[in-house]
């Protein structure tokens, strides 16, 4: 079956609600180490500096945008009046996509 | 592409079985009905589906033409198969009893689950007055116009991994009943709709909105129930 906007909307903001559950535990456990002294972070934050690493933060963020944004997208079908003749609410859709490659841009930039 | 051969692929068979493929000739203003009914009186006798009206009225005639949902009295060849080429399935979502026909009991119980229409007023009365400018009953005016052709039951993919999920044709019915002034138990028909596997088990993807023929929006109607089900809850009541 041919999958549609809201479909994939769906899909964007489950599967990254999923990298970030898998994320946090790792990012807790890195602040943690603070309780074991500075030297233990340092070793962490050093992992942190490495590109592969700075990738993976880049994926993160973008993900994060994404949940806000479809997630707030749920709310907004759920809660907010429909108007007449906009069946689908497509433009919180396309909202979302277009906000979160922004945030993903700004963090690019921010961290070249 | 009134010229020449298409290439139909229409499923035989129940749950089991395989595609038979048929050379139609292409002609002007031929729909997925005409398709398959000359499919049937010149190359299968035996074969199986279902319509009535031809023109769009009852909702009998859905199946899955290339993979969509539609129904196929409204559906030209030339809109959906450019090139000639046509796959034709049972809806998705339901049993297949015999080649194009499914067994619909599943979806109807699940449509009747969620209440029928009980008012208080006897033949005595004189008939309610409704007011068409009320927000209430425009919002189930905007809603009623459903035929049961369980397109939107076939587009839906929650329907189609919650077996239990009600779908958007039960619980569109289920708001025009609770917007309705003249159902007595507006309650009960909100319960109905609560029940496991009801309005909160939708996942909001849109798809019956994209799909309906009428151009409703099941997801528009759900979205009102779970409003409904938080005011309910708010003031007490289920959620």
């Amino acid at each position: 079956m041919r999958r549609g906007p809201g479909w994939w909307a769906a899909m964007g903001h489950r599967l990254s609600g999923l990298a970030l559950a898998a994320f946090l535990p790792l990012h807790f456990l890195m602040l943690g180490q603070a309780l074991g002294g500075a030297e233990a972070l340092e070793s962490s934050l050093k992992i942190a500096a490495l590109p592969l690493v700075k990738l993976a933060e880049f994926g993160l963020v973008v993900a994060l945008a994404v949940h806000l944004a479809f997630g707030l997208r749920v709310l907004a079908i759920e809660f907010l009046p429909w108007p007449a003749k906009d069946g689908l609410r497509l433009r919180l859709v396309y909202l979302g996509l277009a906000a979160t490659a922004l945030v993903g841009i700004a963090f690019a930039v921010s961290v070249a | 592409m009134a010229e020449g051969t298409l290439e139909v692929r229409i499923w035989r068979g129940g749950d089991e079985g395989s595609f038979g493929a048929y050379a139609v000739p292409a002609r002007e203003n031929q729909t997925v009905l005409d398709v398959v009914t000359e499919v049937q009186r010149r190359f299968e006798p035996s074969l199986a589906y279902r319509f009535s009206c031809r023109v769009g009225v009852c909702g009998s005639c859905a199946m899955t033409i290339n993979g969509t949902p539609r129904w196929t009295c409204r559906t030209h060849v030339k809109r959906v198969a450019p090139e000639g080429r046509l796959t034709i399935e049972p809806l998705r979502n339901m049993k297949r009893v015999k080649d194009l026909a499914c067994d619909m009991d599943g979806f109807l119980d699940k449509w009747a689950s969620v209440g029928t229409f009980e008012g208080t007023a006897t033949r005595a009365d004189p008939p309610a007055a409704l007011d068409p400018a009320n927000p209430a009953r425009q919002e189930v005016d905007a809603a009623i116009q459903c035929i049961n052709c369980a397109v939107c039951y076939a587009a839906c993919d929650v329907v189609a991994w919650d077996p239990h999920y009600l779908g958007p044709a039960a619980l569109n019915r289920a708001w025009t009943l609770y917007n309705d002034a003249r159902v007595a138990d507006r309650g009960a028909v909100l319960e109905s709709a609560l029940q496991p596997g009801g309005c909160h088990t939708c996942h909001s993807h849109g798809a019956c909105t994209e799909h309906c023929p009428v151009g409703l929006s099941p997801t528009a109607s759900i979205a009102g129930l779970k409003r409904a089900s938080l005011l309910s809850m708010l003031k007490g009541g289920r959620a």
